[in-house]
């Protein structure tokens, strides 16, 4: 072990290489015991995305620049790469259940996320554009399949099959913003196209809004958020935690390295496209939760909204680190609030299988006190009413648009805040308020320690905030 | 100095009370009665504890006292508590009410006793944060905090339009206090620091003030409510159960005048100049039209939401008028309204408890069957017009005093409401309680019990003590008071003079 540590070229990329070795043996053993394996599989796979995490957290810190360039392990990364990790582990973990009745046994589910998720790591860790784009795809690849993972279902099978073409479009668009800036510029490093863009020029500017067009996809931002509602809610519950959760990691983590990293040289041109995708997508995921009875669709025009509130930090973040700052947090904290959140909404099953209205949850303040409190204090924290964390997430982004002057945005932002309010709120009154519907079968163990520990997370967040920012302010720092 | 931190005892012992109240298992009788003594039990501790605070209080000093400072959010915000004469009333006040309030639903609320004492305590531990926090950033988070507990308190707990009204109560609160969360970030930006003592004596340019106050004032201005964004409080205190009334009223209510005192006049003084003539004129309707519109109301309830939002006209006139008396009323104002208007809460309780109806038209003749209620709900009816002897004369009076100095017109106009509230609280009087016992519903009425004359006695006791001697409560927040108008006034450079002119 200590000669692989050792090797200059391979360390960087051991956790990357610890997944897809791992994702491939996991395969040819569920290949050769067939489905009855998935549950082992699953376990092993969990204990593979820890064991990254580990690793990550035993790498020396510092920046480690391999493959020429391509591939870039700095603080940022790391921070980023334990978040998509996290998130892949709990995702499997919220999937055994659904995995475990008959019929939907397959052992490729987990092998997949585990093939997503070593390309999310490589787009986090993307130091030019070749890298960035097998990031992207490997990444996607695995997903559209995941979202069809129940193809027996019509409304899974036509999410994946949605996702597949409008995600297709949109890598198409990004490789086609890729070449265009390849082309003006002559190289396809990150630092390279630094130096060139200090020129500037019309050419570049179509590659950067081609390239963008790919990111706002992969982060379900306004205006290429329209696959988001349709799969959130055809995709297994399971499936859609997933979805709201690692891959967002990675698709925000590469959208603001490639803004910080690539294009210093034209800030006025990529900062107005991101003030207008992020005023567009909070305004958005407000008004368009509202009507959404289903709650998995809601729950996707939240994670729009909160991409919008996320995008602010990247709109401030161009002098100083406290916007790629308030960034981080928001995506830490996010990831703890969707889980918590998706736990809560896996949890919602009847004896004759799981339901997904809003109005199920009718009275279960008083069917369920426990599971409805922490699922309140998660939507009291999506609608970032303090003391929760998700008031905090809010605090940092908004702290550092007024310090980048962007006033209007943050005025927007508060604004869309307290619209959105209203759709969280209205899932607590149901809650709470409502005469009971029929209760839910009881929630599993890790159903339930999902929903505890970030449910706690979240209360308790503001007790002691100091390492989650101290981490991020030196994750941000290591970008700069 | 007190050795151990007092103010964080006082402010999270409800806190741990709730905790010890969410782990009793289950939600049979036993259950109920443990929660509700449990709560009884953790507010009247708490009330001691303030009270010993209070007394080791040194009213002579206007610095922040009890001061605890701690690290909390990356070094700048500051975990930062302290009292000083203006904030540690309402602290007293919130603490002397819990209890009360705690009383007062021990019979009416029957469903959900442990989330609803849960809900009370987690309140009070936000409320009392409220008035402690030397912090910014902790104010916001106290201030912010205690809409969750209310929101649940009126939604499961309130009448037929609970949900129309939580909703409505959550929203326009939140609506106004983000912007005074983007104002809060601004003035970090320009000052690196959300320390209160230190905003105060930073000096804001005039433009960057002119904003702050704005965006400050829409929060309490919500908060007090001022006209024209009262709505929500009429449909919030009739749909709430009778506590939630009262805390509604007596100290919610008052975290917008606290925050003018606290925030708008010394960090803004300048711009708190330039917009005094509007918050006159909002004053003025919010005296007048909203008394009027008290005077056609069917539901008490609603009357005296509406009556509250008159007599909260009355705190930020003499609020702004910043003069000593004006400053001094308007707190006064304050805590005698605290009192008042949770007592007409609870009046309205006893006979709902009885009658399940608020309607006016449902009553009439009261005294006949209870003499003991028709005594106690006239002492605060009298408190209520302002007539001398109850406290309520008081704040009123050094009020239009404070501000006739400042403003001939608006002191007579909002003298109007003088007139007024004595119309139609005597009327509402003369419905509910004189007159003959005609109808047969009520014949069978029981007068106040044991715990109701409990609950009253204290508050009746208030309102008398406070309005023959008023030195109790002005002179704990004298001090306070003529540092926060040296300051205003040094402030503003020698416009003092010139503002006494015209």
């Amino acid at each position: 072990m200590s000669d692989i540590l050792n090797l200059p070229g391979i360390f960087p990329v051991l956790p990357e290489l610890v997944l897809v070795l791992g994702a491939m043996a996991l395969l040819m053993i569920g290949v050769f015991s067939g489905d009855r394996a998935t549950g082992g599989i699953s376990a092993v796979a969990i204990a593979l995305l820890a064991a990254c995490i580990v690793i990550l957290v035993m790498q020396p810190s510092g920046k480690v620049v391999a493959f020429h360039g391509s591939f870039v392990l700095d603080g940022y990364a790391r921070f980023l790469k334990i978040l998509a990790l996290t998130g892949s582990a709990v995702a499997i973990l919220m999937s055994i259940e659904f995995l475990s009745a008959t019929g939907r046994q397959k052992f490729e589910y987990p092998v997949l996320i585990l093939l997503s998720t070593s390309g999310m790591l490589v787009l986090v860790s993307a130091g030019d554009l070749i890298a960035l784009y097998l990031g992207f795809e490997l990444m996607s690849l695995a997903l559209y399949v995941i979202a069809a993972i129940d193809r027996d279902n019509v409304r899974s099978t036509e999410a994946g099959l949605k996702y597949f073409v409008l995600g297709a479009l949109s890598s198409g668009m990004l490789l086609y913003g890729c070449s265009l800036i390849y082309g003006f510029t002559g190289t396809v490093s990150f630092a390279g196209i630094a130096k060139a863009t200090e020129a500037g020029g019309i050419g570049l500017t179509f590659g950067l809004v081609f390239l963008f067009a790919g990111f706002c996809f992969k982060v379900s931002a306004v205006p290429f958020h329209m696959w988001t509602p349709d799969v959130y809610e055809g995709a297994p519950t399971p499936v859609t935690a997933f979805f709201a959760a690692a891959p967002k990691m990675a698709g925000m983590a590469v959208f603001v390295r490639a803004s910080i990293a690539a294009f210093p040289g034209i800030v006025a041109q990529w900062q107005q496209i991101v003030v207008f995708v992020s005023i567009a997508s909070m305004v958005l995921g407000a008004f368009a939760a509202i009507g959404q009875t289903n709650i998995k669709r809601l729950m996707a025009y939240s994670s729009i909204g909160h991409m919008g509130y996320a995008l602010i930090g990247l709109a401030a973040g161009t002098a100083t680190t406290d916007g790629v700052r308030s960034v981080l947090v928001y995506m830490a904290i996010y990831l703890a609030m969707t889980l918590g959140t998706f736990a809560g909404i896996i949890a919602m099953r009847r004896p004759d299988g799981p339901v997904e209205e809003i109005s199920d949850l009718a009275g279960l303040g008083r069917t369920k006190p426990t599971m409805a409190l922490f699922l309140a204090v998660m939507l009291f924290s999506l609608a970032g009413v303090p003391p929760l964390a998700g008031f905090f997430a809010k605090l940092y982004v908004f702290f550092a648009a007024m310090q980048a002057g962007l006033y209007t945005l943050a005025v927007i932002g508060v604004l869309a805040s307290v619209v959105g309010a209203y759709y969280y709120l209205a899932i607590v009154k149901v809650m709470y308020f409502d005469e009971p519907a029929p209760s839910f079968v009881p929630m599993r163990l890790e159903l339930r320690l999902v929903l505890g520990v970030t449910g706690l997370f979240v209360v308790l967040f503001s007790f002691y905030p100091g390492p989650l920012v101290d981490a991020a302010e030196a994750a941000a720092k290591s970008l700069f | 100095m007190a050795s151990w931190p007092m103010l964080s005892v006082i402010t999270f012992l409800p806190l741990l009370g709730a905790l010890f109240i969410m782990v009793l298992p289950g939600e049979d009788a036993a259950v109920k009665r443990n929660a509700r003594w449990v709560a009884l039990w953790v507010t009247l501790i708490d009330l001691v504890i303030v009270l010993m605070l209070a007394s080791r209080f040194d009213p002579a000093s206007a610095e922040f006292q009890f001061v605890e400072r701690k690290p909390w959010l990356a070094g700048t915000v500051m975990y930062h508590m302290g009292v000083d004469g203006i904030s540690l009333l309402f602290v007293i006040l919130t603490a002397a009410l819990m209890p009360i309030c705690i009383l007062a639903s021990w019979r009416a609320i029957e469903t959900r006793v442990k989330e609803y004492m849960i809900a009370f305590l987690v309140l009070e531990t936000l409320m009392i944060g409220t008035f402690c926090a030397l912090d910014l950033v902790l104010f916001y988070l106290f201030f912010e905090g205690g809409l969750i507990p209310m929101f649940l308190i009126i939604g499961v707990w309130g009448g037929p339009r609970r949900v129309y009204a939580s909703f409505k109560f959550f929203l326009y609160t939140l609506l106004g206090s983000v912007l005074m969360l983007l104002a809060i970030v601004a003035m970090y930006n320009q000052a690196g620091t959300t320390d209160i003592p230190a905003l105060m004596r930073y000096g804001f340019s005039h433009e960057m003030q002119k904003w702050a106050w704005l965006a400050f004032f829409a929060s309490f201005a919500v908060k007090m409510p001022m006209w024209p964004v009262h709505t929500w409080l009429p449909d919030a205190h009739v749909e709430a159960p009778t506590a939630g009334s009262v805390i509604l009223a007596a100290i919610l209510l008052k975290m917008g005048g606290y925050g003018f005192l606290r925030f708008s006049l010394p960090m803004f003084p300048a711009a708190s100049v330039d917009f005094a003539p509007l918050v006159f004129a909002l004053s003025v309707v919010a005296i007048v039209y909203t008394s009027l519109v008290a005077l056609v109301q069917e539901d008490m309830k609603k009357l005296i939401a509406y009556s509250s939002v008159a007599h909260m006209g009355f705190v930020t006139m003499g609020i702004f008028a910043a003069t000593a008396q004006g400053i001094a009323g308007g707190i006064f104002q304050m805590v005698s309204h605290g009192i008042v208007s949770a007592a007409l809460f609870l009046c309205v309780g006893v006979v709902y408890d009885r009658m399940h109806s608020r309607e006016i038209a449902t009553y009439g003749g009261l005294v006949n069957r209870m003499p003991l209620y028709a005594f106690t709900f006239m002492v605060f009816t009298l408190a209520n017009v302002g007539l001398p002897g109850t406290s309520g004369f008081i704040g009123e009076f050094l009020t239009l005093i404070g501000t006739f100095k400042i403003n001939t017109w608006v002191a007579t106009l909002a003298s109007l409401g003088l007139i007024l509230s004595a119309a139609y609280a005597l009327w509402l009087y003369r419905k509910v309680i004189l007159g003959t016992l005609e109808k047969p519903s009520l014949a069978a009425i029981r007068d106040l019990g044991v715990r109701e004359i409990a609950i009253f006695a204290p508050l009746v006791i208030l309102t008398i003590v406070f309005g023959v001697y008023p030195k109790l409560v002005l002179d704990m927040s004298a001090a306070s008071v003529t540092a926060l108008l040296d300051n205003y006034h040094h402030a503003l450079g020698g416009t003092k003079a010139a503002l006494l002119g015209f």
